[in-house]
């Protein structure tokens, strides 16, 4: 019998009791549904709905040349990321390769907190010590904190029931819960308006159930990654791993304005070749025609000769229609028809994202 | 439908006397969420055991296979129009074909509903 080494989230035992199925993922035992994909999925799209993100890390970034640090560490560019906001960004490698995908906040004057990837917590951390050039203090802090992401059209109407002011788009908010840092971060991973909250591990139970209350009566329901998944795919948002690693550069799988050429950064060399290189496959959208669904791995025809492999593909809730992203070669038109199980289903190139909320 | 009529295979799927096939509520809810059945057509001969036909969830494909051998008869238009009735009705509405069973002494082989309840047990436990 094999041995269970997966990390535990403090909501663990919450999911448990909750009747969650819960599933390895990035190391860690995760939710992956509590009753239904599909009615997870459309309260976050309707409604709103509480994901546990715990496992996701969380590394600050403080003193002297901070700034520098990471605007060397970072294909975005961090001038623009005003006091109090957000950027999101792609570590690379010297080849241009994606180390990670982030999420840097500025906390104040030489002080920042970045979100990273569960599975690339170490990785990055040891890239960072690697490429402090500039004695800015490193602490990962990913132990100390729970994370979980409230999101939908109503989640405001759900946070203002807690907070007295709430961050606008993009902005972050430090203020105290329970007598603990937390930190509230107006964004998510699904498309629609929402919340992410970083809570001292030890309050994060406690924030997870009066979101919970809260929300009750505008029909909050708590979401697993399964619906995570299919959110952030119709999004168009990449999942770290599975559609950009470190075989795969910014340049390859985008988006285009994560990187900013003016200025300079780790990668940026390997990166302008990559650039103006027309034989690279480049990451692209397929949304089927017909009936079926791309999965990881499906192959994508062109004229019917094999271009590529499915990164991403699922049935999409939203459009009831299968979506796929897929690597294939730069200005390739045609016929374009995936792989679903035993036969091929006629799909279009699309552009991201696949689903846009109604403004 | 009586359950406790209804023979099961390892593989999760029942048949019923007169032939119809399904999966079990175990299976479902494994699955969650399903959005396309893939039946097989009306005339196709079956080897028990051989490929039937996909199960597709918001997750992930399932193949079904056939409990028994036989010829399929009929199938469910329903749950071809709305998937989701085998999630919500896996033992009634969400039959999926029936089966001119060929040989009904095969369905001595399969498991009675306790015999199922006890097999899924073990199967948790050496997982």
């Amino acid at each position: 019998m094999q041995t269970n080494t997966f990390r535990r989230t403090p909501l663990y035992s919450w999911h448990k009791n909750a009747g969650a199925k819960l599933v390895p993922f990035a190391g860690w035992e995760m939710p992956v549904v509590y009753t239904s994909i599909m009615e997870e999925h459309k309260a976050v799209r309707k409604g709103l709905g509480l994901f546990d993100v715990s496992h996701m890390g969380q590394i600050f970034v403080e003193g002297k040349n901070s700034f520098k640090f990471i605007q060397n560490l970072i294909t975005n560019d961090l001038s623009r990321c005003k006091l109090k906001c957000g950027i999101y960004g792609h570590l690379c490698n010297e080849k241009g390769g994606v180390i990670d995908d982030i999420f840097v906040y500025s906390l104040g004057l030489e002080r920042y907190l970045i979100i990273v990837n569960a599975a690339t917590i170490q990785k990055d951390f040891e890239w960072m010590k690697k490429n402090n050039l500039c004695e800015a203090r490193l602490e990962n802090s990913s132990a100390s904190f729970g994370m979980m992401a409230l999101q939908g059209p109503k989640s405001e109407a759900c946070a203002l029931q807690i907070f007295k002011t709430l961050p606008n788009r993009h902005e972050i908010q430090e203020v105290m819960y329970a007598g603990a840092p937390l930190f509230i971060c107006r964004t998510g991973y699904t498309g629609e308006d929402g919340f992410e909250f970083v809570v001292h591990e030890s309050k994060t139970v406690q924030l997870w159930e009066q979101i919970l209350t809260s929300g009750h009566e505008l029909g909050i329901l708590p979401c697993g990654l399964g619906a995570r998944d299919t959110l952030r795919l119709e999004a168009g948002y990449l999942l770290y791993g599975q559609d950009v690693d470190e075989t795969k550069s910014t340049v390859e799988s985008g988006p285009s304005w994560v990187v900013a050429w003016q200025k300079d950064f780790i990668g940026k060399e390997a990166l302008l070749k990559k650039k103006d290189d027309k034989s690279l496959n480049k990451l692209f959208a397929f949304r089927l025609k017909e009936r079926g669904i791309p999965r990881h791995s499906s192959q994508v025809y062109c004229n019917g000769n094999l271009v590529g492999r499915v990164t991403s593909g699922s049935f999409s809730p939203s459009l009831n229609i299968g979506i796929a992203l897929a690597y294939v070669p730069q200005n390739l038109e045609g016929n374009f028809e995936i792989e679903c199980g035993a036969k091929r289903v006629m799909a279009e190139k699309v552009r991201l994202p696949f689903y846009k909320k109604e403004q | 439908m009586d359950i406790n009529s209804l023979r099961f295979t390892r593989t999760h799927e029942w048949v019923s006397s007169e032939g119809k096939v399904g999966i079990s509520d175990h299976a479902q809810k494994e699955i969650t969420d399903i959005v396309f059945v893939e039946l097989p057509s009306v005339g196709k001969e079956l080897e028990k055991g051989s490929e039937a036909g996909t199960i597709e969830s918001v997750k992930a494909a399932f193949p079904i296979y056939a409990p028994v051998s036989g010829t399929v008869a009929e199938v469910n238009q329903e749950v071809a129009n709305n998937p989701a009735v085998v999630n919500e009705s896996p033992y009634e509405k969400g039959w999926m074909y029936r089966l001119e069973i060929k040989d009904s002494t095969q369905l001595k082989d399969l498991l009675t509903h306790d015999q199922y309840q006890e097999f899924l047990k073990s199967e948790v436990v050496s997982h």
